[in-house]
C-alpha cells in the first residue's frame, strides 16, 4: 500500500507531466496503477492480507482483477487517442521501442486470465489462470523497466520486485505448481 | 606492441567488420550504405511544414548531415523535415513540424523546443520526403523517415545523418 503510495507520488512529480495532454497522461497512470494492483492481487488470491477472511479475500481479489482489465483498457485507449500509429505499430508487433510487444502480450495474457476466472471452479481453472497472470507478470516487467518518461526509477524497481515476489509467494502458499504432477501421477496408476 | 591476445582480437573484429560491410551490400562494399527508413519514423508525420528558422521558442539543436550513398557527395539544398514531442507540444501538433535546408556541406540544423520522452522513449522525428524535396530542386533520392533515440533524456542536441539512395 505504501509502496504504491510511493510510486504514485514520485510519477505525479514528474516534470514531464506539464508538457502532457490529460488523456496521455491518464493512460500513464491507468497503467501505473494496473501495475500496483499486480502486486495486491495474487497475495489475495492466496489470503495473504491480514484482517481478510478467505472468502472476503477471494471478492476483493475479483472486483480488483476486473478493475485491473478496466484500467488496462483506459492505458492502451489513452495512448490510442494520443498517437494511433504508434498503438497501431504495438499491436502489431512492429514498433521500433522494444517494451512495446512485451506490454501487448501482458495485455492479452490478462486478458485470457479474466476469461479464464470465470471458468467453474476448479484444478484446471487454477492451472490455466495461474500460469496466465504468470505471463501477465513476467512480461510487465520488462515492459515498464524499459518505458522512460512516466514512474520515478526507485519506485518502479521496488514495484516490479514486489509484484514478482507476490506472484512467487502465491504460487508457493497455494502449491499451484504440484497440480502439474498430478495427472503424470494419475497416469501411472492407471 | 599489440600483444598477442589483442592482436588476435583485433584481427577477428577486423574480420568480423569486413564482414559485416560486405554483407549487406555485396555491389557496394566499398561505398557508403544507405540509411535505410527506421521503425515507426513516419508515425504522425505531415508533409508540407514550412521552412524555419526555429520551432517555437527553441532550444535544443536537431542538426546533421545528408550525402549520397556511394561515393559519400554531400548533398545541399535538401529538405529536411522535423517533428517532435517537446516542451511545447505533441508530435501530432502542426506546430511541432518545422523543416529545413541543407547548407553547402550537406549539413543541417534547426533549433526546437526541449524534445521530452514521448511513448517511452525520449525521441525525434526527421524525414527527407523525395516530394516535398521537388519543390526546392531536389528530389531524385528515395524518401527515408528516421526516428533517432536521444542517449539521454536531458541532451540538447542530437546528430543524425542520412545517406540517401538515388531513385
Amino acid at each position: 500500500m505504501a509502496l504504491g503510495a510511493f510510486a504514485l507520488a514520485e510519477a505525479a512529480a514528474s516534470p514531464y507531466l506539464a508538457y502532457r495532454q490529460p488523456v496521455y497522461i491518464a493512460a500513464s497512470f491507468a497503467g501505473v496503477l494496473a501495475l500496483i494492483l499486480m502486486v495486491g492481487q495474487p497475495l489475495l488470491a492466496a489470503g495473504l492480507l491480514p484482517g481478510l477472511g478467505a472468502s472476503r479475500s477471494r471478492r476483493v481479489h475479483v472486483v480488483l482483477g476486473l478493475l485491473t482489465a478496466a484500467l488496462v483498457s483506459v492505458h492502451v485507449g489513452g495512448l490510442w487517442i494520443t498517437s494511433p500509429p504508434d498503438v497501431v505499430d504495438a499491436l502489431t508487433f512492429t514498433s521500433p521501442a522494444p517494451f512495446s510487444a512485451w506490454g501487448v502480450v501482458a495485455m492479452w495474457a490478462l486478458v485470457a486470465a479474466a476469461c479464464a476466472a470465470a471458468l467453474r471452479h476448479g484444478r484446471a481453472r487454477r492451472l490455466v489462470h495461474g500460469a496466465l497472470v504468470s505471463v501477465a507478470v513476467g512480461t510487465t516487467l520488462p515492459h515498464a523497466w524499459l518505458i522512460e518518461g512516466t514512474m520515478g526509477g526507485v519506485s518502479k524497481a521496488l514495484l516490479l520486485l514486489a509484484a514478482l515476489a507476490a506472484l512467487g509467494w502465491a504460487i508457493r502458499t497455494r502449491r499451484t505448481l504440484r497440480l502439474l504432477r498430478l495427472p503424470r501421477a494419475g497416469r501411472a496408476a492407471r | 606492441m599489440i600483444r598477442p591476445s589483442n592482436r588476435r582480437r583485433f584481427l577477428a573484429l577486423a574480420a568480423g567488420a569486413s564482414l559485416a560491410t560486405a554483407l549487406p551490400l555485396p555491389a557496394r562494399a566499398a561505398g557508403l550504405a544507405p540509411t535505410p527508413t527506421m521503425r515507426g519514423g513516419a508515425n504522425n508525420y505531415t508533409p508540407g511544414a514550412a521552412i524555419m528558422e526555429r520551432i517555437g521558442g527553441g532550444g535544443f539543436t536537431m542538426e546533421g548531415r545528408v550525402r549520397r550513398a556511394g561515393d559519400g557527395a554531400a548533398l545541399p539544398g535538401r529538405r529536411i523535415q522535423i517533428w517532435a514531442h517537446t516542451t511545447e507540444g505533441h508530435e501530432r501538433d502542426w506546430h511541432s513540424h518545422g523543416a529545413t535546408l541543407t547548407d553547402a556541406d550537406g549539413l543541417f540544423s534547426l533549433d526546437i523546443p526541449q524534445i521530452v520522452p514521448a511513448f517511452g522513449q525520449a525521441h525525434g522525428h526527421l524525414a527527407y520526403d523525395a516530394g516535398e524535396d521537388t519543390a526546392f530542386g531536389g528530389g531524385g533520392f528515395e524518401t527515408v523517415f528516421l526516428r533517432p533515440l536521444m542517449a539521454s533524456s536531458s541532451d540538447t542536441s542530437l546528430f543524425v545523418d542520412f545517406v540517401l539512395t538515388p531513385a
